[in-house]
């Protein structure tokens, strides 16, 4: 295959990851904390703050992505299990003084709890009539902490105590790397769910029920712990987020932030983990880019209060018609046409070409996450077993 | 073998591409919107704040930098969204007159649109990305709990907070956050004298915002009222669907308590909502409403759109409530004219309202606050300085300010008035009053402060 190339090519295609999911991942984790790491050093504090935000999207997305892309489930309710996060991060810190760590397991136990307990209803409906369960859910959620409101501290919520970082790293820093730390956590956990026989199981049942029925999956039980698994993440990311804003009320998680949450992964790519990462950076810098475009262009403050969720619907449309599959599926189909037309040109050079650069693979890898390619798939990684 | 390796290198290559390419923005954004990356010394940093010489964060030889959250849009926003503005006017005049020790003053106005979450980002971004110096006068009890933890760690002085909540005196606590306004408790409990003086024997009913706010109010209310001749308590949340509802059911439940004076914690929008469902079902008590409330002008154009101008000043007829600040329709008072000029010249299309003059008067407030400072200005410098000199600055109140090491409140008193036919002329039917938190409420004997010199400069 590699006959006659360049040595720099040969360089990188010699630098292969290990071909174990954990010990892959773990890697790419690994080097991805430590690129992140420097980062946290060299931004100002406001820019560390809303790198954490990133992060914190980021994990949510990443959890819808595995809800919406690899199992087939929608959810408009993700923002709900962000704030019953946020909320058991806040009521452990005001009740207990524990290491930081523990709080944030209780979210993720918690918010998997209920997220398990709408599963089980939701695992028998099907589009629209799952959108409405789970939309009942993000508006129903936020008013129970008005009607609990001696618990909840009702419209004004609760107040959440920061980290205290460590002497010498100042807070925002210190929340930006620890954000960034779950983060890449819980993509490590899921890259490696994805690659199991449970991330196969939830393709299969996503694709064809009664397919993966005869090879012996339980679609249902499938179906509610890919919920579970989502609704611990979108909980963490709540976690996170209460550390970050220092306050949880219900107002910060209204039916738009879980509106959001889906338009970021559609953005950034249904069933790509690393599209998870665009998404929230679009989530954090639009509203941002449309403030500063209100302030040039001097608007009223009832258009400015209005124009980041226009602009935000209007990239939306403009990512659904031109790259359907996400950013990540651009980038992917893009590199995969200069990847082709790069080897191409190399080997027109040489006089062999083999079979494996053919047009369908790269149509393969620009839909990225379409059904089509990934029953095949299924079938690959089952023999290879 | 090959077949497979191809696809896996392209995506490989994909996720490196990504993380760097999340690096590259960050780093890109990094460098983009700060100005003076140079004076991060404001916010936790323990190291920066150690130098002795360290800039003081947001204040040069020529600027002073603050900011403030504010409602501009949202449900809070009838009648708030005036405060803040109004203030700018204060801050536009001084500085077309050379500014403050030939400091001009730049107010940065944050949208939070009264929900705490954005007002926790909001906040952050004027401190950590603008740089102010103080955040002052950012509006609401809920709003301005969110960040007192943050910006008290930060150290950043959080002054004249728009809101009476008792929590922001609490000065071992939060030695930054100073209130302004009367305190709810205080004013609570001048309104409960009031109505357990005048309308004894009457049954009467609380609707009241679900927070710190509408709980301070009823605290100082029940001090002063039997609790036997309270027949209905409600509550109502101040968010869009919160008063989706026109507080229908609420005011209904206190119209079978046969209540026959309504007591009102509620926003303005609150209160025109609770006064149209009453008088669609022919309910017309005793309205008795907090000054938070009560602004007749700002009421006068709620009612009429809220109702599509079947509704209007009409209802404001008799409408008891307190106030703190001269009458608005006292037209010979010092500071009404002096206001009335300023904002004519610098908030051009200003309505002279209860939340205009507010604005003014807390404007005024912080420039003298500045000039009692000195030219040395720090935020430890600003705090002392409204510590030891706070209670004697000029003030358009109607009782003097309380601020001390201990006291961290603002006013200490209002007078209770009755709004004639459509709220057009307001009387006084009182003496002022002042009062603590659990102390008796007395007369105040003292003269009122005449404006100071530089307002009519």
């Amino acid at each position: 295959m590699s006959g006659s190339v360049t040595p720099a090519v040969r360089l990188v295609s010699r630098l292969r990851l290990p071909q174990q999911p954990l010990w892959r991942h773990l890697l790419l984790a690994v080097a991805g904390g430590f690129v992140l790491y420097l980062v946290t050093v060299h931004l100002n504090p406001y820019d560390n703050l809303q790198l954490a935000q990133v992060g914190i999207y980021a994990m949510a997305i990443a959890g819808l992505s595995v809800l919406t892309g690899t199992n087939g489930q929608i959810s408009l309710g993700h923002g709900a299990f962000m704030l019953i996060g946020a909320y058991t991060m806040a009521l452990f810190g005001e009740h207990f003084d524990l290491p930081l760590a523990l709080p944030l397991l209780a979210a993720v136990g918690v918010s998997a709890a209920l997220g398990a307990l709408v599963g089980l209803p939701a695992a028998r409906l099907r589009g629209p009539y799952l959108a409405g369960v789970t939309l009942a859910l993000a508006l129903a959620v936020p008013d129970l902490t008005f009607k609990y409101s001696s618990v909840f501290g009702g419209d004004q919520g609760l107040i959440v105590n920061p980290p205290t970082p460590p002497a010498g790293v100042d807070a925002e820093r210190w929340l930006a790397r620890i954000t960034l730390l779950g983060t890449l956590i819980v993509l490590v956990v899921l890259a490696n769910l994805l690659r199991s026989r449970f991330g196969r199981a939830m393709r299969a049942v996503r694709d064809d029920e009664i397919a993966a029925s005869l090879c012996g999956i339980r679609p249902g039980r499938t179906r509610v712990l890919a919920f579970t698994v989502s609704a611990a993440c979108a909980g963490l990311a709540g976690a996170y987020l209460s550390l970050a804003t220092g306050v949880v009320n219900p107002g910060g998680y209204p039916l738009f932030l879980s509106v959001s949450l889906l338009a970021g992964m559609v953005l950034g790519g249904a069933g790509t983990l690393v599209g998870a990462w665009w998404g929230g950076i679009l989530l954090v810098y639009l509203p941002q880019w449309s403030t500063s475009i209100s302030g040039h262009l001097a608007l009223s403050s009832a258009v400015s209060a209005n124009l980041a969720n226009a602009l935000f619907g209007f990239v939306l449309i403009a990512v659904t018609m031109l790259a359907p599959s996400g950013l990540q599926g651009w980038l992917r189909g893009l590199y995969a046409v200069v990847s082709h037309a790069l080897s191409h040109r190399l080997r027109l050079g040489t006089t062999a070409v083999t079979g494996s650069e053919s047009p369908d693979d790269v149509a393969a890898d620009v839909a990225g996450a379409s059904p089509k390619d990934l029953t095949p798939a299924l079938g690959t990684e089952r023999s290879s077993k | 073998m090959t077949q497979r390796n191809r696809p896996r290198l392209s995506r490989r290559m994909s996720i490196v591409a990504s993380i760097a390419g999340v690096a590259v923005v960050a780093a890109a954004c990094s460098s983009s919107p700060s100005t003076n990356p140079s004076t991060n010394t404001g916010g936790s940093s323990s190291t920066s704040s150690t130098a002795p010489s360290a800039p003081t964060p947001g204040v040069t030889a020529t600027s002073i930098t603050i900011g403030a959250t504010a409602p501009l849009t949202g449900p809070a926003a009838p009648g708030y969204s005036e405060i803040a503005p109004a203030a700018n006017a204060v801050f536009k005049f001084v500085n077309a007159h050379g500014g403050v020790f030939g400091r001009t003053i730049n107010y940065l106005i944050k949208n939070d649109q009264y929900d705490p979450t954005a007002t926790a980002t909001l906040t952050r971004q004027l401190v950590l990305q603008d740089n102010i110096f103080a955040d002052v006068g950012p509006l609401g009890t809920p709003t301005g709990l969110a960040v007192a933890p943050y910006l008290n760690s930060a150290g950043v002085p959080q002054v004249f907070i728009e809101s009476g909540c008792t929590c922001w005196n609490q000065p071992t606590k939060w030695p930054l956050s100073f209130g302004w306004q009367p305190n709810y408790v205080v004013e609570g409990k001048i309104l409960g004298k009031y109505i357990a003086q005048h309308f004894a024997g009457k049954k009467i009913a609380y609707l009241y915002q679900d927070d710190e706010f509408g709980m301070d109010g009823v605290k100082g209310l029940d001090q002063e009222i039997p609790s036997a001749s309270v027949v209905a308590r409600q509550t109502y949340v101040a968010t869009s669907a919160g008063l989706a509802n026109a507080l229908a059911p609420q005011i209904a439940a206190i119209k079978h308590s046969g209540a026959q004076v309504v007591v009102l914690y509620t926003i303005p929008a609150a209160t025109a909502l609770a006064m149209l469902s009453g008088a669609g079902s022919g309910f017309l008590p005793q309205w008795v409403v907090s000054s938070v409330g009560s602004d007749p002008p700002t009421l006068t154009g709620l009612l009429g759109s809220f109702s599509k101008g079947k509704a209007g000043a009409a209802l404001l007829t008799g409408m008891i409530t307190n106030a703190y600040l001269p009458p608005l329709t006292d037209s010979t008072n010092p500071w009404v004219v002096d206001a009335k000029a300023i904002l004519g010249k610098y908030d051009p299309g200003y309505h002279w309202d209860g939340n205009s003059e507010y604005g003014v008067m807390l404007g005024i407030n912080f420039i003298d606050l500045l000039m009692a400072n000195g030219k040395t200005l720090t935020r430890a410098s600003l705090v002392h300085t409204l510590e030891t000199q706070g209670a004697s600055l000029p003030t358009a109140g109607l009782s003097p300010l309380t601020y001390s090491a201990t006291d961290h409140n603002g006013y200490s008193g209002s007078e209770i008035v009755q709004f004639g036919t459509g709220g057009t002329t307001i009387n006084a039917v009182t003496p002022v009053e002042v009062a603590t938190d659990t102390g008796p409420i007395t007369n105040f004997t003292g003269t009122p402060a005449t404006p100071p010199a530089w307002v009519k400069s």
